[in-house]
């Protein structure tokens, strides 16, 4: 069997795994497992400007504030999920061309510090304006949607519409990513310098990445609001910010599934560390280090890593049998 | 028309003028090299010319336009390619991805290159470039992990794909063994017979320019000192002793 009909068939097992998850889960595993899936959402949009584009981002939490915040606010004010969701796509997709023009003047931490100052500003506004978000007290009862009659209500159900909106996003990013764009991130990331001069306008592709590496956001968002019905600044600061890109760094930067291990990792392997109580943040910052000092590409890249350990280690045997 | 006009580039650091008023023509096809020795301005030249730096005064026109300070994009848009002296690659690439992004975005609009085939039309020039090149046992290599040499003959091979109408090498032999040397001339010669562009080489290796260059431009502290064909920069005696000393 080819790699990529290997690839396909893995891809099918695990979302077909993933269909008949709720079968075999309580109310808080389910409710993990979804969050898991908002997760990778909003990670893959990380993935794209900071992994593929090579730009720097501490304010993708923001990003997907504005998306949850829109989306509740436009269902409290009788507006469709379904209208509400793309609303909060395109007003994400904005802000991230709005902070995309910071990283075509200043890079590397200096972009980080901006994104993250912008972050700041996006929970000052949350926490202090009261009237339309609730402020401190947040947006409560927000409800999950209707399609074509059915209710979303049910936790399973919900599930199944996050699992379908993961399914289509991914599709789309690895679309975008076979495309010629993928290759002009990919050189952006590479060499600026060079890439312009081979015609690559890197204005556009770095305010592209921005925008639709936030309109990702904005899609996970979107689908935290309904499945945790309430929302208020605390899950929106520069802390999850820092959060999702452990996650993109943990799973492998610039690797379409490293967003998948990377939010597993940063969600699940808390939850499975409870047994050792109040150590258990402790092994997991711990387990970061090690994982960041020993595998700086992440867990995808393990393989990689252990091949260039190998050809080294030949290349030392070679020269010392001369 | 020249293809090419340097017009009295003036750039002084300090009280120090690295280059002095040069100017010269670039004709179509014409493959042109600028020697002289260290620190006679033609890095700064070559980096006037490309809008890296700002000169003081002068100016550079490309087919009769005005593209003093313009920016490498537009550069490259109007039909200006060029190599780097350090090596510049794409490293996680591989070599055939690097040589299709260096002209998939001459064609299409930005939008329009999202629904692209994902080569947008220009793998089979990448696939004959890499054969002209003789790199097709490394094509499906990430191009950092080339060697030396082969980086180099990478980012050559970048600035031709676009089929530009000028391309700027900068000291192109610059860690290129030896021996590979007259097959990187070849290579330069037979891309300059198929693409019919014209050619601006700064390079150190004499013997690579006299065998190269259709007409040489030598320069010593900031100034045009001779122009001619190899033969006659060869046989000109201020050369000779800017070179080798009285």
């Amino acid at each position: 069997m080819s790699w990529s009909k290997l690839h396909l068939a893995a891809l099918v097992v695990g979302v077909l795994a993933l269909a008949v998850a709720p079968a075999f889960l309580k109310t808080y595993g389910l409710y993990l497992l979804t969050l898991w899936l908002v997760y990778i959402v909003a990670a893959m949009g990380l993935n794209l400007t900071v992994g593929y584009a090579g730009l720097k981002s501490l304010a993708h939490a923001g990003f997907m504030g504005i998306g949850a915040y829109t989306v509740a606010i436009a269902m409290k004010a009788g507006i469709s999920f379904w209208v509400a969701t793309p609303l909060a796509v395109v007003i994400c997709f904005l802000f991230g061309l709005l902070i995309g023009f910071p990283a075509l003047r200043v890079q590397l931490h200096y972009l980080g510090f901006a994104t993250l100052g912008f972050n700041v500003l996006l929970v000052l506004f949350f926490r202090n304006e009261e009237w339309l978000t609730g402020g401190t007290f947040g947006i409560q009862n927000i409800k999950r949607p209707e399609l074509f009659g059915w209710s979303l209500n049910g936790n399973a159900a919900y599930f199944y519409l996050v699992l379908a909106v993961t399914v289509i996003a991914a599709a789309a990013l690895a679309f975008l990513l076979r495309s010629p764009w993928g290759r002009a991130f990919a050189a952006l990331r590479d060499n600026p310098i060079r890439a312009e001069s081979t015609g690559v306008n890197i204005t556009a592709y770095t305010l592209m990445s921005f925008a639709i590496g936030a309109a990702y956001a904005g899609i996970a968002g979107a689908l935290f609001a309904p499945l945790v019905n309430f929302i208020d600044p605390s899950p929106f600061g520069v802390g999850t910010s820092l959060l999702f890109l452990l996650m993109v760094v943990v799973g492998g930067s610039g690797r379409f599934y490293g967003p998948v291990l990377g939010s597993a990792i940063a969600l699940l392997l808390p939850e499975y560390l409870r047994f050792a109580k109040d150590w258990y943040l402790a092994i997991f910052g711990l387990s970061v280090v090690l994982m960041m000092i020993y595998l700086p590409g992440g867990l995808l890249s393990l393989k990689s890593t252990l091949q260039l350990a190998k050809s080294k280690r030949d290349a030392k045997l070679k020269e010392a049998a001369q | 028309m020249s293809l090419l006009s340097v017009k009295d580039i003036k750039k002084s650091y300090g009280a120090i003028a690295a280059v002095d008023g040069v100017s010269f023509t670039v004709e179509p096809g014409e493959i042109l090299g600028v020697i002289g020795p260290n620190g006679s301005g033609k890095t700064t030249l070559f980096n006037s010319i490309l809008g890296q730096i700002k000169p003081n005064s002068g100016s550079v026109e490309f087919d009769g336009k005005n593209i003093s300070g313009l920016s490498p994009l537009a550069m490259s848009r109007l039909g200006i390619g060029r190599t780097f002296q350090n090596l510049q690659v794409f490293g996680k690439l591989t070599l055939r991805d690097n040589l299709i992004v260096a002209a998939q975005e001459f064609s299409g609009s930005l939008w329009g290159r999202i629904l692209a085939a994902g080569d947008n039309g220009v793998g089979q020039r990448a696939d004959e470039m890499i054969e002209l090149f003789r790199l097709e046992h490394v094509a499906n290599l990430p191009a950092g992990a080339l060697s030396y040499g082969q980086q180099k003959l990478v980012d050559i091979a970048m600035a031709f794909m676009p089929k530009p109408r000028l391309v700027l090498l900068d000291e192109p032999c610059a860690g290129v063994n030896p021996s590979l040397v007259d097959g990187l001339r070849d290579l330069l010669l037979t891309l300059n017979a198929r693409q019919g562009g014209s050619f601006v080489v700064i390079e150190h290796n004499m013997d690579f320019v006299m065998k190269l260059c259709h007409r040489v431009v030598c320069m010593v502290e900031g100034r045009v000192l001779a122009v001619g064909t190899p033969a006659e920069i060869q046989a000109n005696r201020s050369v000779l002793e800017a070179y080798l000393g009285n």
